[in-house]
C-alpha cells in the first residue's frame, strides 16, 4: 500500500491568522478597552511587550441547548467504603465544573495572549499625529524596483514574450510576409497542375514567395522587447523627538516617573509612525545640557530653574544636527512649573521665534505631587507664560498631569483624531 | 536478524518511512487490520494549535469562533496548562494523520501506530461512520465549503455570512440526523448539487409566473393540521434540515450555509457516539504494534520504556475523589475493555464463561474484536462487553441524584453481585447521545395564523435548559426563521413545564 508522508511545515505559518483577526475584529471595542485597563496597570516599558488581556464574553458568546438540574445518574470509579443503599452528604452545590472557551455562563472572563504588534495598535488605534506635512525623504535608506514599460535591450531573462510576438506579428503582417498555407496552397496547386506553361509561372511565383519569406524573418531581433524595471527610492520618513526636562530640585521622583512616562508613550507613537525616530534627552537646571537616558532619568542634579538654557540648547541642536527641511521635529516638555521670573520673557520669545516654528509638534506637561489636585492651586509661572503664548496663536499643547493613570487619558486627548476643520480652525 | 528502526529520539523522513511500513506489517500481518491508504503529514506546533481549532479540520472555512478558540488554547499552551494532542487524524480516505515535528522518534512510532493504523481501521470498519460518514467525498466538501463561504463573504458581506454562521452553529447540535435515511451521503455529489440547483433556478426564471392570476386561495381549514403536519415533514428533530427546507425567507446562500454546517454536524456525529470504542481501538492497537516490535527487536529497550511513560499517562484513570477526575477517560476505559476481551477470548474464568458464552475461550482475539469494532457503538459496546472483573478493577459505583431527596445522594449499586448490572447499564446510558443531546424538536407551524414556530423540549428525568443559553440560541433560531419561536419543554406527561417565545431581531428580518 503506498504512503504519503508530507512535509507541511514549510507552508507559511499564522494559517489560523485570518481566524485571530476576525475574532478580534469582532471583539474590538471589548478588547480595546481591555487593553487600555491593562495598560494603566503597567509598567511604560510592558506597555510595548503586548501580553494577556482579558475580556468579558458577552457578545462572544456561543450558546448551545444545554440541560441542567434534575435528577442525575452517574457512575464513578474508585469505590472505597460504599455500599448500596449508602447516603452521601451534598457538598455545597456541586463543583465548578471546567469550562472551555465560551462555554459557561457570560460573566466568565475570557483570557488570551495578544501580540505585540496588536496591542499596540490597538492601544494607540484611534491616535493621530497631528501635522504630518512634512515627510521627508532621507537620504538613500531604501530602494525598490518598480515595473517601468519595456526596453529594446537587457538580459535575457527580462524577455517579454508576448509584446516581442506581438511586435513580430504585426511587422510580418506589415511587410506582408507569405503565410505558411499560402506556399502550401500553391505548392499543392503545382502538383496539380497540368498545364507546362501555368506550371512555369506558378513556380517562379513560389520562388518568390520563398525569397521573400528568407528575407522576412519570422522574429528579427527588432522586435524584441525587454521588461524594463526602475529603482526608485521608497520615502522614508525620520523624526527627532526632544525630551526636556527639569531637574532642579523641585523635581521629585514621582514627577520624573510621570514625564518618563510620558515620553515613552510618545515614543512608541512616533516609533509607529516613522521608521526612523531619534531621541535627544535634554535636562536643565539653571543651564542645559544633552544627556543620555540613563542620566536624564537618574542622574543627580540640582540647581535653580532656567528654562530658557533647555530651549536654547534644543535650538542649538537642531540647527547643528536636525535640519528642519530633512526631520520631523517633535518636543515634549516636563517641568512642575518652576522658572525664575526673569527668564519668562527670554523663554517666551526662544519659543515663538526659534523653536515652534521649526516644529510638528509642541508638548509641555505640567508634572504634580501625587496627591495634589492639579487644579486647585494657581497656575505657575511656566503654565502663565504658556497660556499666554498659547492664547496669542502659538501652537502648544499643555496638559497637567499629577497621578499616573492620568498618563494614558492625557496622552490620548493629546493626540486625539480630530476633524480637519477643527485643526484648521485652532491652529 | 531485524534492524533497529532509529536509534535515539531522532527521525526524519525515512526513518518515518521505516516506521510505518514497521508498523503496517504488524498492523496487518498480524492484527489482521483493514486501512484505508495512508498520507502522514508533519506539522509544527503551532499548525497543529490551529487544527485544534477549526473542530480538527485544517481545511475549515474561516470563522471567527476559530480564531477565539485559537486565542484561547494559545494562551493555555503558552502558560503550559495544556500539552497538545501528539496528532489529529482525519477520516477521510486517504486518511490523513497529522504528526507534529517536536515528537521524538518514539513518539512518532506510536502516534503512527495509533492513528494511521487504530483509528484509520475504526473509520473504515465501524458502521456508524460507513452509515453517516462518506471518507471519500470529504476532503473535497471541506475544500467547497470553504470556497463557497469566501465567496459569500464576497457577495454578500462578511457580517451578513457571519451572522448566518452564528446562528447555524448554535444550532449545530440540533442538525443532525439520527435515524440512517434512505440514501447513502455522497459529499462530492454535494459540491455539483449545489451547482445544478442555482443553475436550475436560474433556467427555470420566468417573470411571467409573476402576472399569471392565482386561483382562489384554499380556506385556512382545508389544511388539516394532520396534512399540514405531513406537508411539512413534522415533527421534525433535525433544526438545521427544517429550516433549510421550510424557513420562509432564506436566500438560497444561506440555505447552502446552513447545509453546509448540517454536514459537518452529521459527519461529527459518528465521532461523538464512539468516543470510548475508538480511543480504545487506537490505544490498543499501539499497544500491540509497540509490543511486537520490541519483541522483534526493531526497538530499543530504552526507547520501549519511553513508550510505556506515555502510554501510562494516555491511559491513566484517576478515582472519582482524586483532584484530576473528570469523568471517564475515554483512553481508559476503552483500552482497558479491549484487554479485558482479549482476556476473556483467551483464559476465561467460569465467571466470564457465564456472562459471555459467545466470546469466551474462543481463543481468537483478533476477529472477537475486530469483529466488535466493526459492529458496536460505545452505549451497545459498554453494556454487551463490560465485565464483572474490570467493574471490580476499576472500582464502579452508581451513584442517583436526586434533588427532591433530602438524605443526599444515594448509592444506587455497587461493584457486587447484585449491582453488576445496574452499574453497567448505567455506564452505558452514559454513553448514549440520545441521553446526552436534549430531545428538542419541530411539532408545528402556525400556517393560519402569525406563523409561529412551535418547539418541543422533552424533558428527561426534569432536566431542562440552561434559560440563558436557551434564550440565546431561540434568538437565533427566530433569526432564520424570520418569524416568533416558541419553545415549549413538556415532560413525560404532556405536562407544560416551561415556555419560551422569542421574536426575531429586526435586523435579521432585513436581511430576508
Amino acid at each position: 500500500m503506498p504512503i504519503h508522508i508530507i512535509d507541511r511545515r514549510l507552508n507559511p505559518g499564522g494559517k489560523s491568522l485570518e481566524n485571530r483577526q476576525r475574532f478580534l475584529r469582532r471583539a474590538k471595542s471589548l478588547v480595546q478597552g481591555a487593553v487600555k485597563k491593562t495598560s494603566q496597570e503597567r509598567d511604560i516599558k510592558d506597555v510595548l511587550e503586548g501580553g494577556e488581556v482579558t475580556i468579558p464574553l458577552d457578545g462572544m458568546h456561543e450558546p448551545r441547548f444545554r440541560r441542567e438540574g434534575g435528577t442525575r445518574d452517574m457512575v464513578l470509579p474508585g469505590n472505597k467504603k460504599f455500599i448500596e443503599g449508602d447516603y452521601l452528604q451534598r457538598s455545597g452545590q456541586g463543583s465548578a465544573k471546567d469550562s472551555g472557551p465560551g462555554e459557561g455562563d457570560s460573566e466568565d472572563a475570557f483570557r488570551f495572549v495578544l501580540s505585540r504588534d496588536e496591542f499596540v495598535d490597538l492601544f494607540l488605534d484611534d491616535l493621530e499625529l497631528p501635522d504630518l506635512a512634512k515627510r521627508k525623504i532621507a537620504q538613500t535608506e531604501s530602494e525598490g524596483i518598480q515595473r517601468a514599460g519595456y526596453t529594446t535591450s537587457g538580459s535575457p531573462a527580462n524577455i517579454s514574450v508576448s509584446r516581442t510576438v506581438r511586435l513580430a506579428l504585426a511587422r510580418r503582417i506589415a511587410l506582408k510576409r507569405p503565410r505558411k498555407d499560402e506556399i502550401e496552397e500553391l505548392e499543392a496547386a503545382i502538383a496539380a497542375c497540368t498545364d507546362e506553361d501555368e506550371r512555369e509561372v506558378l513556380l517562379a511565383q513560389l520562388e518568390k514567395l520563398k525569397a521573400k519569406t528568407k528575407r522576412i524573418p519570422f522574429i528579427d531581433p527588432l522586435d524584441i522587447r525587454y521588461r524594463r524595471f526602475e529603482t526608485v527610492p521608497r520615502p522614508v520618513a525620520q523624526a527627532v523627538m526632544f525630551c526636556l526636562m527639569d531637574v532642579s530640585g523641585s523635581m521629585s521622583e514621582h514627577m520624573k516617573d510621570l514625564a518618563k512616562r510620558f515620553y515613552m508613550l510618545l515614543y512608541v507613537f512616533l516609533k509607529r509612525r516613522y521608521k526612523h525616530v531619534e531621541i535627544v534627552f535634554i535636562r536643565h537646571t539653571d543651564r542645559a545640557e544633552e544627556v543620555d537616558e540613563q542620566t536624564f532619568f537618574y542622574g543627580p542634579a540640582s540647581g535653580g530653574t532656567l528654562v530658557s538654557s533647555a530651549l536654547q540648547a534644543m535650538h542649538e541642536i537642531v540647527r547643528e544636527r536636525f535640519n528642519p527641511s530633512d526631520w520631523n521635529i517633535y518636543a515634549a516638555q516636563a517641568s512642575d512649573g518652576d522658572n525664575s521670573y526673569s527668564d519668562g520673557e527670554l523663554t517666551g520669545m526662544l519659543l515663538t521665534d526659534k523653536i515652534l516654528p521649526v516644529c510638528q509638534f509642541f508638548a509641555y506637561l505640567e508634572v504634580g505631587e501625587s496627591g495634589g489636585s492639579a487644579f486647585d492651586l494657581s497656575d505657575s509661572s511656566l503654565w502663565t507664560l504658556y497660556e499666554r503664548l498659547r492664547n496669542s496663536g502659538a501652537p502648544l499643547s499643555m496638559r497637567k498631569v499629577s497621578e499616573r493613570s492620568e498618563i494614558f487619558p492625557v496622552f490620548h486627548d493629546l493626540f486625539q483624531r480630530r476633524e480637519t476643520a477643527q485643526e484648521k480652525a485652532a491652529p | 536478524m531485524t534492524e533497529r528502526l532509529f536509534e535515539g529520539a531522532d527521525w526524519d523522513f525515512h526513518t518515518l518511512q521505516r516506521i510505518t511500513d514497521a508498523c503496517e506489517e504488524v498492523a496487518l500481518g498480524d492484527l489482521g487490520l483493514d486501512v484505508y491508504p495512508n498520507q502522514i503529514e508533519v506539522i509544527t506546533a503551532e499548525q497543529m494549535l490551529d487544527a485544534y481549532s477549526s473542530v480538527g479540520m485544517p481545511l475549515f472555512y474561516k470563522h471567527w469562533s476559530f480564531g477565539k478558540q485559537f486565542a484561547y488554547h494559545e494562551a493555555s499552551y503558552r502558560k503550559g496548562l495544556m500539552g497538545l494532542a501528539y496528532e489529529i487524524v482525519i477520516n477521510s480516505s486517504p486518511c490523513i494523520s497529522y504528526l507534529m515535528e517536536e515528537n521524538t522518534a518514539t513518539m512518532q512510532t506510536l502516534v503512527i501506530a495509533h492513528a494511521a493504523f487504530g483509528h484509520n481501521h475504526f473509520f473504515k470498519n465501524n458502521y456508524l461512520f460507513k452509515q453517516w460518514t462518506d471518507a471519500d467525498g470529504i476532503l473535497d466538501y471541506l475544500d467547497f465549503a470553504k470556497n463557497y463561504v469566501m465567496q459569500c463573504e464576497e457577495r454578500y458581506g462578511r457580517t451578513e455570512v457571519e451572522r448566518t454562521l452564528d446562528a447555524a452553529h448554535a444550532l449545530m447540535s440540533h442538525g443532525i440526523d439520527r435515524y440512517p435515511g434512505k440514501k447513502k451521503l455522497d459529499l462530492r455529489e454535494e459540491e455539483k448539487r449545489a451547482g445544478r440547483r442555482r443553475q436550475h433556478e436560474e433556467e427555470v426564471f420566468n417573470d411571467l409566473w409573476r402576472t399569471v392570476p392565482k386561483g382562489a386561495s384554499k380556506t385556512r381549514s382545508a389544511i388539516s393540521l394532520e396534512r399540514r403536519r405531513k406537508l411539512l415533514g413534522l415533527p421534525q428533530e433535525n433544526l438545521l434540515y427544517f429550516l433549510e427546507k421550510s424557513a420562509p425567507r432564506l436566500a438560497p446562500w444561506q440555505r447552502e450555509l446552513l447545509r453546509i454546517v448540517r454536514h459537518i454536524a452529521q459527519y461529527f456525529y459518528p465521532q461523538s457516539q464512539t468516543k470510548v470504542m475508538n480511543e480504545g481501538t487506537a490505544t490498543y492497537v499501539h499497544y500491540r504494534i509497540m509490543t511486537k516490535l520490541h519483541q522483534q527487536g526493531r526497538i530499543t529497550d530504552g526507547n520501549f520504556l519511553e513508550f510505556l511513560g506515555s502510554h501510562t499517562n494516555v491511559v491513566f484513570q484517576p478515582e472519582f475523589d482524586d483532584p484530576r477526575f473528570s469523568g471517564f477517560n475515554p483512553y481508559a476505559l476503552g483500552f482497558a475493555m479491549m484487554q479485558d476481551i482479549e482476556r476473556i477470548v483467551t483464559s476465561p474464568s467460569d465467571e466470564d464463561r457465564e456472562w459471555f458464552p459467545d466470546i469466551a475461550g474462543k481463543n481468537d482475539v483478533m476477529g472477537v474484536l475486530r469483529d466488535v469494532w466493526a459492529n458496536y457503538r460505545d452505549e451497545s459496546f459498554i453494556g454487551q462487553f463490560l465485565s464483572p472483573k474490570l467493574m471490580r478493577h476499576l472500582r464502579m459505583f452508581h451513584l442517583h441524584d436526586d434533588p427532591e431527596e433530602r438524605a443526599g445522594i444515594r448509592v444506587d449499586a455497587i461493584h457486587d453481585e447484585r449491582g453488576f448490572r445496574r452499574v453497567r447499564r448505567e455506564l452505558a446510558r452514559q454513553h448514549d447521545v440520545g441521553y446526552i443531546d436534549a430531545n428538542i424538536e419541530v411539532v408545528d407551524v402556525d400556517l393560519s395564523g402569525d406563523r409561529r414556530l412551535i418547539l418541543h423540549h422533552h424533558v428527561i428525568k426534569g432536566s431542562q435548559l440552561n434559560e440563558t443559553d436557551a434564550k440565546r440560541v431561540l434568538q437565533h433560531l427566530a433569526d432564520l426563521w424570520t418569524y416568533d419561536v416558541a419553545l415549549i419543554e413538556v415532560d413525560a406527561s404532556d405536562k407544560v413545564l416551561r415556555e419560551y417565545v422569542v421574536s426575531p431581531r429586526p435586523i435579521a428580518a432585513a436581511v430576508a
